[in-house]
């Protein structure tokens, strides 16, 4: 793993102090009432609960005698006090489970919509850096802890806490010295508590870190499978697996273990106290200075109370980890996204009469990333609108980053980037996209239909012109084969579609999209030639006038350019027609004659 | 009920289970007694009020606080003794489980992980494996356990007075067969509220994945809009939970306090008229509460077993899948008088889920590479160069042909002799979480540092000098992230680091640039003398690097010849290479 202190690296991003809790506090906020009513369900269910023990001695105490004088009142007292408190009870229960069911969902609904959106909000520069698999495990595993804690624990956590407060409060009113016993095993119990929860900590997160090492070594063999087995790594897989396994092995051992040695202290902690209480008790009631209805309400309070002991430590597990996995979703949802929609939007003038396209000027524009690095020095660029530019150079050369700027992917550091003389920044998304829509060389397909992914570029599309794009394309054909042919779903059985014909896909997309500006990051990388043809052809006829940016690898493309730019160190180096750039004596022409010489033979 | 089938499910973790079975059962017995101690505390209690207490004995109590003192710490340290008998062991069993499964999945047919998303394998390798550790620890145990316990407590009471024993036992079983329908149909709806779950976790997984196209099209409020409903439709399946949670738990909290409630008036009446001891209802009230959590608990231990059982079956559906075999075991000495080289005779394939009405993908491929030769393969999309170039080393079995290697059929080889004889460099260039070394090296054992630097030579990989530690800088999920480019050319390394026999190259070059490409080629020349190679290419510049071009069109070999030969006669392969559209040759 690398070592570098680059924060994003880790899991969790740095926030301000208290984001933690001004995330919490933002969530309940909006439901506090019906966090009150929750809370206050809950306080009359425990005290409901809580009264049986007293109505037992009452019965032995009062009823007893009573009933012994012929007098009923007593135990119909007793009677209807019980089924009260049984029904209290448990409608109480029921009332106060749906209550905050309802707070949980909300603050979940809420919380997982903020992280979705967020994340969505949240610039290209971000994605690159803060890999897909901590921005998903953010929003599935962190917003599963919390909803664990919030539909289990939590209440219960609660409610051991409440019926520790009543029940000792029960006590000490009944009798100081059988509440002082209670209330002096708090303290043992405290440290118990305390103890576990610090060894469990380290017990839990050793043994987090061995199953993540076996889950990453585990889904590494499973999608590189078949050069596991064209490289016969099977037997070397086995062992260096056994390693992580069984190291997950030890650290699962390790942490049940700890969970066993706390159940058994609680455990020897409660069981003593209750002999103590007991001794105590008995003892005054032999003494004759305390009533046998007392005591037997203090057994039986006693009982209840150590009864959730052996549970308290698991809640406290799954609130340790939702509070770390609350402080992770803070983190990440402190991060300001670096490319904003605009306060005050504007709209882009009409387009000029006879062209589609527009005109596109970098302005005394500069980039640098926010952690320092320049990538492209100031520099100045027109576009006059229609044109089709392709820009070459070597890996690094800064072409995407020049694409990213036009795509507002990234805002320029200083300068700026203007669309027929307005700002990219000036305008909301929905005018952006009708302006430049950029195809990349990760032709990502969504789960859902062939027809659902080509209309992503215009959502409001008929079949019809659906597959009149993807006729376009030269996609047409090999939709119609797959077997339900535009209805085909690409993430189910038979739906195999090489990356060649996700590109093909993803460009019908764009010719759906009908922008302005078209760009294109190595949209053509996986197409063989045929296929490539077709897509400037489509240029050529389909998207004929708009302004189109190319990059690409394969100088095929630079046929059908206007204007080549060259680049290199971030820098436009050449710039110029394809046939001026060729008969000159510049790198374009050096590479152009190897390209030639590749494609003749 | 499916019971019956549950149990059969969970039958079949015989194996594992058995070498810890001792302690298990020892730990089961250890169990029922700390259990049941918990109920005798009862009757040490009504020892105590109608003994010493009743008798104004203030000597007495001591030995009863002590009894309880002893029974208390009996208890704790059985429990504690419980937990620590099985805590290894059955950390031992999740693992040798999951050690088998990763060794059996890697052993799979391809076809099978063609089928079989990875993040289900993982799922079962995980939550499955760590629900079915939870079910031998709990529920198999403590369903003993607690019956034991039950049974027992009803015995205790019903032996101290058959009244008041009725009474309180009168809801248990209402309360346990509602307990157990609650759990069925709660499990159905927790079930659904799984699913809507991973609904929500692929609409997370692919916006973040696919937010290029998302943010280059502006459709992020469409994606936002179909989250909202998927969590809203969450919720409203949570809510659902929610409300069958709250009634069984009413009726949880309401039944026992009722009969509770009743046995308390009943024994205060009979206290009172005599016929009770006071002690006798304080033990029995306190039984009754100690009898509380088994009887709840039974219901939630069934419902677990049924949900490991499930577990339990989704593992062993990938356990009885049956593994690759070994290969044929002849193989040794090549058949004299047979051609060498790479032979395809007749191959026919079609992938074994397609459907029965689709045309077979190969079609009867008749294929010679002659030893020494590098041939390219050419093809529209789609045309089944990738699967052909599968099938040399058996990832995929032919459905009908053979193909030979130096004369020997690959079907009769030991797979492991076959993929040494074979080196593959993947259309899709897959780099694993080691160093980069370790990752070309893969390719041959025992190559040393020379010959990994002649590799990455080849490649044209001199960007490894230039990562943080050279050769030794970890690449892969959890290393470096390299470009398309690099990986490919450190992928390129690893197919030609072994010097093998013979070499399938499936689009080498596609993601370099045309400068380096150049590079590659040249040094790739040198590699390619030595061995027979099939290449398949997309691209003029690759084909170059054969000495004859395979054209395949609807599943058949429909030309062979040079580059030039078939530029000249072949219509399809010359809009293939050029684009020009003059040919009648379409796409198949």
């Amino acid at each position: 793993m690398t070592e570098s202190g680059d924060a994003f690296d880790r899991d969790t991003l740095p926030a301000p102090e208290g984001a933690t809790g001004a995330l919490l506090r933002s969530l309940l906020r909006p439901r506090r009432l019906r966090v009150a009513v929750a809370a206050l369900l809950l306080v009359l269910q425990q005290a409901a609960v809580q009264a049986g023990p007293l109505l037992v001695a009452y019965a032995i105490d009062r009823a007893v005698p009573a009933l012994r004088r012929e007098d009923y009142g007593p135990l119909i007292a007793v009677a209807a006090g019980y089924a009260g408190c049984a029904a209290g009870a448990g409608l109480l229960h029921y009332g106060f489970i749906r209550t905050s069911a309802r707070v949980n969902q909300d603050v979940l609904l809420d919380l997982r919509g903020r992280i979705f959106r967020h994340a969505q909000a949240l610039s290209v520069d971000f994605h690159e850096r803060y890999t897909s698999g901590r921005l998903i495990s953010r929003s599935t595993t962190d917003v599963e802890s919390l909803r664990e804690l919030l539909s289990e624990g939590l209440q219960e956590l609660v409610g051991v806490v409440l019926s520790f407060a009543y029940i000792s409060v029960l006590l000490l009113w009944l009798d100081l010295g059988i509440g002082a016993v209670a209330v002096a095993s708090f303290v043992p119990l405290y440290l118990l508590v305390r103890l576990y929860r610090r060894r469990a900590a380290v017990a839990f997160s050793a043994r987090s870190t061995a199953i993540a090492a076996v889950i990453v070594t585990f889904a590494e063999t499973m999608n590189g499978i078949r050069p596991v087995r064209a490289f016969r790594r099977e037997p070397a897989n086995d062992a260096r697996f056994h390693t992580l396994n069984h190291r997950h092995e030890r650290r699962n051992g390790d942490a049940i273990l700890e969970m066993a040695r706390y159940v058994v202290g609680s455990r020897l902690v409660a069981n003593t106290a209750v002999a103590g209480m007991v001794l105590w008790g008995a003892h005054r009631v032999a003494g004759g200075t305390l009533a046998l209805g007392i005591l037997a309400a203090a057994v039986l309070y006693v009982r209840r109370l150590y009864d959730p002991i052996d549970r308290l430590g698991m809640f406290l597990n799954s609130y340790q980890s939702a509070a770390a996995s609350l402080e992770k979703i803070a983190g990440l949802l402190a991060q300001t996204p670096s490319v904003r929609e605009p306060a005050a939007p504007r709209e882009l003038p009409p387009a000029r009469s006879g062209t589609p396209g527009r005109e596109v000027v970098f302005e005394d524009v500069r980039f640098a990333y926010r952690t320092g690095g320049e990538v492209l020095p100031r520099f100045g660029l027109t576009i006059p609108a229609g044109q089709t530019v392709a820009v070459v150079g070597s890996t690094g050369a800064g072409k995407s980053t020049l694409a990213k700027l036009l795509a507002r992917f990234y805002d320029p550091t200083e300068g700026r980037v203007l669309l027929d003389g307005v700002d990219l920044r000036d305008l909301a998304t929905p005018e952006l996209r009708r302006g430049v829509v950029m195809v990349t060389q990760e032709a990502f397909l969504f789960s859902g239909t062939v027809a659902e992914n080509i209309a992503l570029g215009r959502p409001e599309a008929t079949r019809a012109e659906i597959e009149q794009a993807a006729k376009a394309i030269g996609a047409h054909d090999f939709i119609a084969d797959l077997p339900d042919g535009y209805d085909t779903d690409v993430r189910k059985r038979g739906g195999r579609i090489s990356a060649g014909q996700r590109q093909l896909v993803s460009f019908a997309r764009a010719l759906l999209a009908d922008p302005a500006v078209l760009i294109l990051d190595e949209a053509t990388s996986s197409l063989d030639i045929p296929g490539e043809r077709a897509v400037q052809r489509a240029m050529d006829t389909v998207l004929h006038g708009r302004t189109a940016v190319v990059i690409a690898h394969r100088l095929s493309t630079v046929e059908i350019a206007d204007r080549v730019l060259v680049m290199e160190g971030g820098r436009i180096v050449e710039d110029g027609p394809p046939a001026q750039l060729i008969g000159a004596k510049g790198r374009f022409a050096g590479l152009h004659r190897a390209w030639r010489d590749s494609v003749v033979g | 009920m499916t019971d019956r089938s549950s149990t059969r499910s969970l039958l079949r973790l015989w194996p594992y289970v058995r070498p810890v079975r001792t302690r298990l059962c020892v730990a089961a017995l250890v169990a029922v007694v700390a259990s049941c101690l918990g109920l005798v505390i009862s009757l040490v209690l009504k020892w105590i009020v109608d003994g010493p207490v009743a008798g104004r004995d203030p000597g007495g109590v001591w030995w009863g606080a002590l009894a309880l003192l002893v029974l208390g710490l009996a208890e704790a340290a059985l429990f504690g003794l419980r937990r620590w008998l099985v805590a290894r062991p059955l950390a031992g069993v999740e693992s040798a489980m999951r050690a088998d499964l990763y060794r059996h999945v890697q052993r799979l047919p391809i076809a099978f992980h063609d089928r079989w998303a990875s993040g289900q394998l993982l799922s079962r390798a995980t939550t499955d494996l760590s629900l079915i550790r939870m079910f031998l620890a709990f529920p198999l145990t403590f369903l003993f356990v607690n019956g034991v316990t039950v049974l027992v407590g009803c015995g205790l009471l019903l032996a101290q007075d058959w009244a008041l024993g009725l009474v309180l036992l009168v809801p248990v079983v209402p309360l346990i067969v509602l307990c157990s329908l609650f759990e069925t149909r709660y499990a159905l709806v927790a079930r659904r509220a799984q699913d809507q779950v991973g609904d929500l976790t692929t609409v997370v997984e692919e916006s973040v994945l696919g937010i290029r196209v998302i943010k280059g099209f502006g459709r992020h409020r469409s994606q936002a809009a179909a989250f909202r409903a998927l969590s809203r439709r969450l919720r409203g399946t949570e809510l659902a939970k929610a409300r069958l949670l709250a009634g069984i738990w009413a009726v949880i909290t309401i039944v026992p306090e009722l009969a509770i409630g009743a046995a308390l008036v009943l024994g205060t009446v009979r206290v009172a008229d005599g016929g009770l001891s006071a002690g006798t209802l304080v033990a029995f009230l306190s039984m009754a509460l100690a009898l509380r959590w088994p009887v709840e608990s039974i219901g939630f231990l069934l419902a677990m077993s049924q949900e490991a059982a499930t577990a339990v079956e989704r593992f062993f559906e990938v356990m009885d899948e049956a593994e690759e075999d070994g290969g044929g075991a002849g193989g040794g000495g090549s058949v004299a008088g047979r051609s060498g080289g790479l032979r395809f005779e007749n191959v026919t394939f079609r992938y074994p889920d397609a459907p029965p009405d689709a045309p077979p993908v190969l079609a009867g491929v008749d294929l010679w590479v002659r030893p020494g030769e590098t041939l390219a393969l050419v093809g529209a999309t789609g045309s089944g160069k990738t699967t052909l170039t599968a099938l040399v080393p058996r990832l995929h079995e032919v459905t009908g042909g053979r193909i030979l290697l130096d004369g020997v059929d690959v079907a009769a080889m030991p797979r492991q002799r076959l993929r040494e004889l074979v080196s593959v460099a993947f259309e899709e260039p897959t780099l694993f979480s080691a160093s980069v070394a370790e990752n070309v090296l893969m390719g041959a054992e025992g190559a040393d540092d020379a010959e990994l630097r002649r590799a990455l030579g080849v490649a044209q990989a001199g960007f490894v000098r230039e990562l943080p530690q050279g050769a030794a800088t970890q690449v892969g999920e959890q290393g470096l992230s390299l470009s398309g480019g690099q990986r490919q050319r450190l992928a390129l390394a690893r197919a030609v680091v072994g010097r093998p026999r013979f070499l399938v190259l499936d689009d080498p070059l596609s993601a370099l640039d045309v400068h380096t490409e150049a590079l590659v080629e040249a040094a790739l020349r040198e590699v390619l003398r030595e061995t027979t190679a099939l290449v398949v290419a997309h691209r003029p510049s690759t084909v170059m690097l054969a000495d004859r071009v395979a054209l395949l069109s609807r599943g058949r070999i429909a030309a062979v010849g040079t580059h030039r030969e078939l530029l000249r006669d072949s219509a399809e392969y010359a809009w293939l290479m050029s684009g020009a559209e003059t040919g009648t040759g379409g796409r198949g």
